[in-house]
């Protein structure tokens, strides 16, 4: 079972996002709305455990000098992969996220986990690191844009959750949620409140 | 001296081991507001000025009085003005407190208890500097803001503004213009436009603020003459609209030393510079209008938000206001620009500060290296 601490890890320990800091770019511009981020979340992961199963398993023939090149290449197949996916199957969705699934190649948190980890261990346990580091991006992907879409249209993947009661009343939805630097602000409350918790 | 004796009697309620260990804060804060604190430093060389921080805040407060008082009339007097009716001085202000005193009551209960809450939790004294910021925050809002919007403004503001970077002191920005801020883009329904600004005012009536006007496309002959905008009868956010109130309380400010007459001189060159260079509307109106006023003495020169450098101080002031009147004149989407200007001020401060010392020590290296070769 040690293997189990490769997935947990990342969620939160050695999250991505708030204890790393890396991919908060598209963390920023996806989480206006639940779906997209879900969505990117999911395509994150795809790409991260794949591209380090990958690389995992050719890591004994990559010479050193180019490997940067080799995993980009990697990374490139797999993301067009994802692209093209969502594309046929969820368009809208696709729509929504535009460019930021083409990103996903410059995500710092793909390349790190590639250099960081998949060069240097076994295929399982880095097929298993790629999917927690997937996870532990998308945890705080959906947490972020579960306020967002909360408090920023008063809906939840699209379904109005607020009631229209409280609007007669005078409830207005919160302009500010809707951009970007209320994703930042929601991100650093997140680490606020995870750091004196680690530090346990 | 009941008082004194009953808080003494219940004092170790409130000690390690108390009790309610738990509300030592509270109890300490109750105390020291009461009572001057019978405990002195016990070693090492210290100075003390007399004005010290409870003082300068008190000073704050003296000089927020005329501008809280005017706006509490000019709440009501806007009001009966728009619903045509003539009525006594004292259904204006009767008016004017009924609708400031809740205002006030939403700010200081949600901001103290945010304090005291964190207070309690750091094991630290609660800090006295939320009362000048929770006299602000009212006099930069429209009269009729819910009140819901102000708590939840008034919580950011003091949470994500001040306590996270540890409390008064430490903040980045100014707090109360960052409850404003946040109400601005996330409420601009009720922050903004012609409606806000007056309470309950009859729909017939145009609300607008001169920067309205201008803002819409409205020529100079439109806006109300000098004289209305420099006493103060006109439409606008509770506090801002009198500039003989406001300047009343920065000359009080001034004398007592308590505001740097550098950030606010620069500011006004700043502004001036600025409108005389791209605005068709005369300086001397970009002066009276909006919460230019307003923003330079109270706001852009806090303590300890703006810069500390004295260089730095006049870079800083002519940047808030150049930068002040840049946006209302040239940015389509927001009639004023003080708040912005400060807040993006705010943030650019430390590294003014910066670039002044770095500047300082280096020409002070050349001075050395000039010496030391021509003692050589």
């Amino acid at each position: 079972m040690k293997n189990l601490n490769l997935i947990t890890a990342p969620l939160r320990k050695a999250n991505p996002i708030t204890v790393l800091i890396l991919g908060i770019c598209s963390a920023l511009a996806v989480t206006a709305k639940l779906k997209p981020a879900i969505v990117m979340a999911l395509s994150v992961t795809v790409v991260t455990a794949l591209s380090n199963l990958v690389i995992s398993l050719l890591r004994k023939g990559i010479p050193s000098k180019i490997r940067i090149i080799v995993q980009l290449i990697v990374v490139a197949t797999l993301v067009i992969l994802v692209d093209q996916f969502l594309k046929a199957f969820v368009y809208d969705v696709s729509k929504q996220l535009s460019v930021f699934v083409g990103l996903i190649i410059t995500n710092c948190i793909v390349m790190g986990r590639l250099e960081a980890f998949a060069m240097a261990h076994k295929p399982w346990e880095s097929l298993l690191d790629g999917i927690g580091n997937g996870l532990g991006y998308g945890a705080i992907l959906v947490i972020v844009a579960f306020f967002r879409e909360l408090f920023g249209s008063g809906t939840l993947l699209g379904y109005q959750v607020i009631p229209q009661g409280l609007y007669d009343f005078g409830y207005v939805n919160n302009g500010l949620m809707v951009l970007p630097p209320m994703a930042l602000i929601i991100i650093g409350i997140i680490i606020w409140l995870q750091k004196p918790e680690e530090e346990k | 001296m009941g008082l004194r004796s009953y808080i003494d009697k219940i004092k170790p309620n409130f000690e390690q081991g108390g009790k309610f260990a738990k509300f030592h804060s509270t109890f300490e804060a109750f105390e020291t507001f009461l009572y001057t604190p019978n405990r002195v430093t016990s070693n090492g060389a210290h100075i003390r000025h007399y004005a010290d921080m409870k003082r300068n805040m008190i000073y704050v407060l003296i000089a927020l009085i005329p501008c809280f008082l005017f706006g509490t009339w000019n709440i009501g007097y806007q009001h009966y003005l728009s619903l045509g009716e003539s009525v006594t001085f004292w259904q204006i202000i009767g008016y004017g407190l009924l609708k400031i005193i809740p205002i006030y009551l939403v700010s200081y209960i949600v901001g103290l208890a945010i304090e005291f809450t964190f207070a309690e939790i750091r094991h630290e004294e609660v800090n006295e500097g939320y009362f000048v910021t929770g006299f602000l925050i009212p006099l930069i809002m429209p009269a009729d803001v819910p009140l819901w919007m102000l708590a939840l403004a008034v919580a950011f503001a003091v949470i994500v503004g001040k306590e996270v970077f540890g409390g008064s002191g430490m903040n980045v920005v100014n707090p109360a213009l960052l409850a404003r801020a946040f109400l601005f883009f996330s409420y601009p329904s009720k922050m903004t436009g012609d409606s806000v600004w007056i309470a309950e005012k009859a729909d017939a009536y145009s609300g607008a603020t001169p920067l309205g006007i201008i803002f819409n496309g409205g020529s100079v002959s439109e806006l109300p003459s000098l004289m209305d905008m420099f006493v103060g009868t006109i439409p606008g956010s509770i506090g801002e609209t009198s500039k003989i109130a406001i300047l009343i309380g920065a000359l009080f400010l001034i004398v007592n030393g308590i505001v740097s007459l550098r950030i606010i001189i620069s500011t006004f060159i700043g502004a001036i510079a600025m409108s005389l260079l791209i605005s068709d509307v005369p300086f001397y109106y970009h002066l009276m209008m909006g919460g230019f006023m307003f923003g330079t003495f109270f706001m852009a020169t806090d303590p300890v938000t703006a810069a500390q450098t004295n260089i730095g101080k006049w870079i800083y002031g002519f940047l808030v206001g150049a930068i002040a009147i840049l946006i209302r004149v040239a940015n389509p989407g927001y009639p004023e620009g003080m708040m912005l200007a400060i807040l993006l001020l705010n943030v650019f401060a430390p590294l003014i500060d910066w670039c002044v010392v770095a500047c300082n020590i280096r020409r002070r290296k050349k001075r050395w290296a000039a010496a030391e070769r021509r003692i050589r």
